[in-house]
């Protein structure tokens, strides 16, 4: 069966309803992206599937003994707790120093497990976080705009890790990105969403539906197909990828 | 040994030290610092309310204390700022509270004695009762303490890991109530706080994991009870604004240690 089970959900907070009639499934080992502009409860979902919001109808069924992998929006370390990178991947606990060094290694950050979280970088940041996702070795990691405040270069060497880790772990990924560019040509599927699914398909399929172009405009057609272009030639071109966004502006 | 007043007075004080260790640090974390403030000046009326029904003092305030969280709790986040809230409702408390005692004649209270505490009064029986709520407080802490870091953290990822961040504040609550029934007796309610807040403050800049500062922090408390009853012994001072007094001299030493320091 699915990993996840959407089926015609709604979620309200007080009398505004931010998503309505939402139905999808996400797979084993699949990498779906959710696109949309400003409040079209992008959030919202991922929140409900984590169990953090209680649908208001509809319902969300998981595979049984799903493990979630969640990489959150904005995470504010306050100043006065005292935490180290290696504790904070611990928790809630239950891990071993091996799985702890090999999610230290899918991220991408194998040298930071003694470093104080309060003073790690935004990149490196975000990096502790999705290593945290991955010591549960996950079947669906969540990543909600998991590049906030990256730049272009910075944003496009996480995805590709992402890819990786996919790779390796074979997890199913579900995550929302404003990047478009970026991200689409590095998921299987796209789901456009302003509140209820607009459309959803290959990336190829989305950035040319009519839907998509109202919400997004015909700007990021161009850049979606170099972007394919390098993806048809695999994952081992390292920096060479980071360059081609800035070329296609 | 406890029939030397000082002996128990030291004891009760660290008894409450030591809870209050690990519930402070959260306290601090979590910018409760207004909220436990509030509970403790609502226990007063928890005072008046035991002295009017003539039931344990400790079970009147630990009921009160425990009311006024919860109540906080739900009227958060409808329409009020949180210190608006707060500002309101443990004042009001304060002020019912001190109104409702001069209602109970026949009694004569010593009033001064739960505003500021009367450590060197401690019985036997109530070192007991100090104890066994400390006991409670740092088993259900230390139980739930990943889930509870976790939540502290941030309430989604304690979700994402299965973990409900209301109960956890539940336990927080709980754990505060049960925290400020047993330190009226040693601090009285204005200073409760001061207890909670300001040992964890200081192990802040010494600690470098969550642990660490709470471990910090309980050393911290337990040796300001010490040394602020030994000045309060030499110096003839109140005996639990001396220990606040001898806390707040650590933090404001450790702050200092901090300054001189590297980031780390």
């Amino acid at each position: 069966m699915s990993l996840v089970q959407v089926d015609n959900l709604s979620v309200r907070y007080g009398a505004k309803t931010v998503l309505s009639h939402v139905s999808l499934r996400i797979e084993r080992g699949e990498i779906v992206t959710i696109v949309g502009p400003n409040g079209s409860g992008k959030t919202s979902l991922l929140r409900a599937i984590i169990g953090a919001v209680k649908p208001a109808n509809g319902h969300i069924l998981c595979a049984k003994s799903l493990k979630i992998g969640y990489v959150p929006q904005k995470l504010h370390i306050d100043e006065t707790l005292p935490i180290t990178t290696s504790r904070f991947l611990k928790l809630p606990g239950g891990f071993t120093p091996a799985d702890k060094a090999q999610a230290l290694v899918w991220a991408g950050v194998p040298d930071l497990a003694k470093a104080q979280l309060s003073q790690l970088s935004g990149g490196q940041f975000q990096r502790v976080l999705l290593a945290r996702a991955l010591i549960r070795k996950p079947h669906l990691l969540l990543l909600d705009e998991a590049t906030q405040g990256l730049d272009q270069r910075g944003s496009a060497s996480f995805y590709q890790q992402i890819e990786r880790v996919r790779h390796e772990t074979g997890c199913a990924v579900l995550m929302i990105s404003h990047e478009l560019h970026v991200v689409m040509s590095a998921s299987d599927r796209v789901i456009c969403l302003n509140g209820h699914i607009c459309c959803e398909g290959t990336p190829a399929v989305v950035a040319s539906a009519p839907e998509y172009t109202a919400l997004f405009g015909t700007g990021t057609g161009g850049a979606l197909a170099l972007y394919q272009h390098e993806h048809d030639h695999g994952h081992d071109h390292g920096d060479q990828i980071h360059d081609q966004p800035k070329a296609a502006e | 040994m406890l029939d030397d007043f000082m002996v128990r007075a030291s004891l009760a004080g660290i008894g409450v030290a030591f809870a209050a260790a690990p519930l402070g640090c959260f306290v601090v974390w979590r910018r409760m610092a207004y909220f436990g403030d509030a509970t403790a000046h609502a226990a007063i009326l928890g005072v008046a309310l035991s002295l009017a029904f003539s039931m344990s003092i400790f079970v009147g305030t630990m009921t009160v204390a425990l009311l006024m969280a919860l109540t906080v709790s739900v009227l958060s986040g409808r329409g009020y700022a949180m210190d608006t809230l707060l500002g309101v409702l443990a004042h009001s408390a304060l002020a019912f509270g001190l109104v409702a005692v001069s209602f109970i004649s026949g009694v004569r209270i010593d009033l001064m004695a739960y505003l500021f505490g009367d450590i060197l009064a401690v019985s036997r029986g109530d070192l007991f009762v100090i104890w066994s709520g400390a006991a409670v407080v740092v088993t259900l802490i230390g139980f739930r303490w990943s889930a509870l870091l976790t939540a502290t953290l941030n309430e989604d990822l304690a979700y994402a890991s299965g973990i409900n961040p209301k109960r956890e504040q539940l336990v927080l609550t709980l754990a505060l109530a049960i925290t400020v029934a047993v330190a009226i007796k040693v601090v009285g309610v204005l200073l409760i706080a001061a207890l909670l807040i300001i040992p964890a403050a200081a192990a802040r800049p010494l600690s470098r994991t969550p642990e660490g500062m709470a471990i910090a922090a309980g050393t911290i408390g337990m040796l300001s009870t010490i040394v602020g009853l030994r000045a309060a012994f030499v110096l003839d001072t109140p005996a639990g604004p001396s220990i606040v007094c001898i806390s707040a001299l650590t933090f404001l030493a450790t702050s200092v240690l901090r300054g001189f320091r590297p980031q780390r």
